[in-house]
């Protein structure tokens, strides 16, 4: 289905000359516009096989040799042993799972909820809502050395606000927020909360201005409350933007990376799979066959949920 | 300078551009792929055997030392004439594109590390040996640096600049004012951090939120438990991992646990720093570079240093001190003119100008003019000329992924539970050395 949809964008349009040409009856479309699609076709495929799929058959490849990265007759197969290795032996990798999964489950629980309830409420008219906004979405667009230091600022078990706040600064009840493995975890969410409400606060905003004003005044003619209104009618016609939604959270949880790479570089309770592969894969500590079997792993991982969740509800509007 | 003493921030950047590989997981790997295809092919920068120039590939990209190395080229061209093209790369840019810097087309000669960093790419035949500069300043050199410098082959490829040694740094007035003593034993140590803790201070001062800190004190106990030369064949992995001695070296750090700060997973060596000069805590298990976190003039006229304390084997024999200095590259081995570049920065002018603008590390050539070291330096030059063996520094002399991959995460754990599991780490040690 998803690929008729191009195809029948592009046929109205290349058809489109046909009629100012009479001669070439035989084919609807001229050579002129058989160059053109074929190189409209080619170009993205090329740029999709280049940039995609053929790293991807490498990546899977050399998740089952051993190599140093140097020359390529150093490459030796391994088997299966890169993901023995990762299941059995590798410490980081079951806590960086778990921590993964908790990290879907926060943003889908409370993350998401928080930034539709933003969206809600800045889209009542109330004044200043633009700089609502403005505040709301600035995590998203920050670097990634900025975040380091706004939450370095926050969490510093000496100098920092929290704890100064909590009037336990300085003292041996100071909380550890970076340091303690059993709490940096939760405040390394409450960080990614602050980034990922921001970006769906957003899309929610754009998909509440595009809900016709028309049904819920219907909806209240009928009698339904606001509560009523939002959930029976609104949340409904949003559809689109919330298929938009899930992906994008489970996306940014697999792939959810910066901010425990920037605290403390995926250790000590912060592993998550993205911080592994990365540890494998760049730099001095490279492993590559490990490196590319934890980068299949994520793959697979990330595919499952989407590929299910987009398939059936395409299968739905069918 | 150093790997270690990258702040945090720089290693972040660093990577942030590869997160953006990330996105599909995948690929991140297939760049790097593409990138290791590249390489083999290039070499196209010749000119090497018409002597005269050269070019060199500098990884000292902080102010202070690209300066230095800037005033030890032109010391260098003042002297032989030769003329030196100097490529300075970020220096985290630096050490993670080695691999592809080596195989392309680098420069004749370029700033590395002594230790397992060195030997390997020796092994590997990346770089070149420079024997014959050897026989010209080898007699400069202590025992150790010499056998820092050589490969596994029994060649030298490598020619010191400056080390900085490891040990324990403490302030001098407080210890007088409590009448604290340099401990000599292990078991004084230990009678010294148990005074101290009733005394209310931390006795050891301990950071380890980077994760590579922790290493430091695993190499010494290591040291002082199993001796220097098993240090360097656990560190190559021609030891196993899942043996008594190195559940030793555990059980001995375990006495030192309760004296070290309980937050240091949450801590960075400059708020490890901090404690020290302020005088909470005792003492402070690092690299000499901890001075520079004492900008006051007064804190840091009143630090001192005691090599760590004698435990089973050797004395206090052997010193942590990574070494920093130049290689050949492999084309640069045809160069006579990085030779002679090589052979200066062994001697005691090439040093001396270094050091004329870095003056934060030690000078390793013997004659070397130090009137201008200050006590201080005396005193922590005097321990490193004085070691029989010099170590590196546990994510020099190991592979560098057993390092960053194994090692940090299993002492952080270890930190906080005083808990480790050999079996595992040798089933780590095993997977990783095999893919090398």
């Amino acid at each position: 289905m998803t690929v008729e949809a191009p195809v029948r964008d592009v046929a109205p349009g290349a058809a489109g000359p046909a009629p100012r040409r009479p001669r070439r009856r035989y084919s609807l479309l001229n050579r002129r516009d058989k160059v053109v699609l074929a190189a409209m076709v080619a170009i993205p495929t090329l740029i999709q096989l280049v940039l995609v799929w053929i790293p991807t058959v490498l990546s899977v490849l050399l998740s089952f040799v051993r190599w140093n990265g140097l020359a390529f007759s150093d490459i030796r197969p391994a088997g299966t042993a890169n993901y023995e290795f990762i299941f059995s032996t590798y410490p980081p990798f079951w806590p960086a799972l778990q921590h993964n999964l908790l990290w879907l489950v926060f943003l889908a629980v409370i993350a998401t909820p928080i930034g539709l309830l933003l969206a809600i409420l800045l889209d009542q008219n109330i004044r200043g809502s633009r700089i609502y906004q403005s505040i709301f979405f600035t995590p998203v667009m920050l670097s990634l050395v900025l975040i380091g230091i706004i939450w370095q600022l926050f969490y510093s078990q000496n100098n920092g606000l929290l704890n100064f706040l909590l009037g336990t600064s300085g003292t041996p009840r100071a909380v550890d927020w970076f340091g303690d493995p059993h709490v940096n975890i939760w405040a390394a969410l409450i960080a990614a909360t602050w980034r990922h409400a921001g970006y769906v606060m957003i899309l929610y905003l754009a998909g509440l201005k595009g809900v016709d004003p028309s049904l819920r005044e219907a909806a209240s003619l009928d009698g339904a409350n606001a509560v009523q209104i939002f959930f029976r009618v609104v949340f409904p016609v949003m559809r689109p933007i919330n298929i938009v939604i899930v992906v994008i959270t489970i996306i940014e949880s697999l792939r959810a990376f910066d901010i425990v790479y920037i605290i403390n570089r995926g250790t000590n309770g912060l592993e998550l799979i993205s911080a592994l592969v990365i540890q494998n894969l760049v730099g001095e500590g490279q492993v590559i066959g490990i490196g590319s079997a934890l980068a299949v792993v994520l793959l697979v991982i990330s595919l499952v949920p989407i590929v299910l969740y987009l398939s059936r509800t395409f299968k739905k509007e069918e | 300078m150093s790997n270690e003493n990258l702040s945090s921030f720089s290693r972040a950047t660093g990577v942030a551009m590869s997160r953006r590989a990330l996105v599909s997981g995948a690929v991140g790997l297939g760049a790097l792929a593409a990138l290791a295809a590249c390489t083999g092919t290039g070499s196209t920068g010749g000119g090497a055997t018409a002597s005269k120039t050269l070019t060199f590939g500098s990884g000292s990209s902080d102010d202070v030392p690209k300066r230095a190395y800037a005033a030890m080229v032109s010391a260098f061209n003042k002297k032989s004439g030769d003329k030196v093209t100097t490529n300075t790369v970020s220096h985290n840019d630096f050490q993670n594109n080695i691999n592809t810097y080596l195989q392309g087309s680098p420069d004749d000669s370029f700033t590395w590390f002594a230790g397992y960093r060195m030997r390997y790419y020796a092994g590997k035949d990346l770089v070149a040996p420079v024997d014959d500069v050897w026989k010209k300043i080898g007699g400069d050199f202590s025992a150790g640096l010499a056998q820092a410098s050589t490969g596994d082959d029994g060649k030298k490829y490598f020619v010191p600049n400056y080390n900085y040694p490891w040990g324990f740094f403490y302030r001098k007035s407080v210890w007088q004012a409590k009448g604290y003593t340099v401990p000599a034993k292990f078991d004084d140590l230990i009678a010294l951090a148990k005074r101290m803790k009733a005394d209310g201070l931390t006795p050891i001062a301990f950071a380890d939120k980077d994760g590579w800190p922790a290493m430091g004190t695993f190499d010494y106990i290591n040291m002082r438990t199993n001796g220097y030369q098993f240090h360097m064949d656990l560190t190559a992995h021609k030891e196993s991992w899942d043996q008594k001695k190195v559940k030793d070296v555990f059980d001995n750090w375990k006495q030192l646990l309760p004296y070290q700060s309980p937050d240091a997973l949450g801590l960075t060596w400059q708020e490890g720093a901090q404690t020290l000069g302020a005088g909470t805590a005792g003492m402070y298990l690092l690299g000499s570079f901890v001075t520079q976190q004492f900008t006051d003039p007064a804190v840091l006229a009143d630090i001192d240093f005691f090599p760590f304390p004698e435990i089973a084997m050797e004395g206090t024999d052997s010193v942590e001190a990574p070494i920093d200095g130049l290689m050949l590259s492999k084309k640069g081995g045809d160069n006579q003119a990085a030779h002679d570049f090589l052979a200066f920065m062994g001697s005691a002018a090439g040093q001396e100008a270094y050091f004329s603008v870095d003056k934060s590390n030690l000078m390793t050539v013997k004659t070397a003019d130090t009137s201008s070291y200050s006590e201080f330096n005396k005193k922590l030059a005097g321990v490193i000329s004085g070691a029989k063996h010099i170590s590196q520094f546990f994510d020099r002399d190991a592979l560098p992924a057993m390092a960053n991959n194994v090692m940090i995460p299993a002492l952080q754990g270890f930190l906080k539970d005083g808990t480790i599991d050999t079996a595992n780490l040798e089933a780590q040690a095993k997977a990783l050395y095999a893919a090398q």
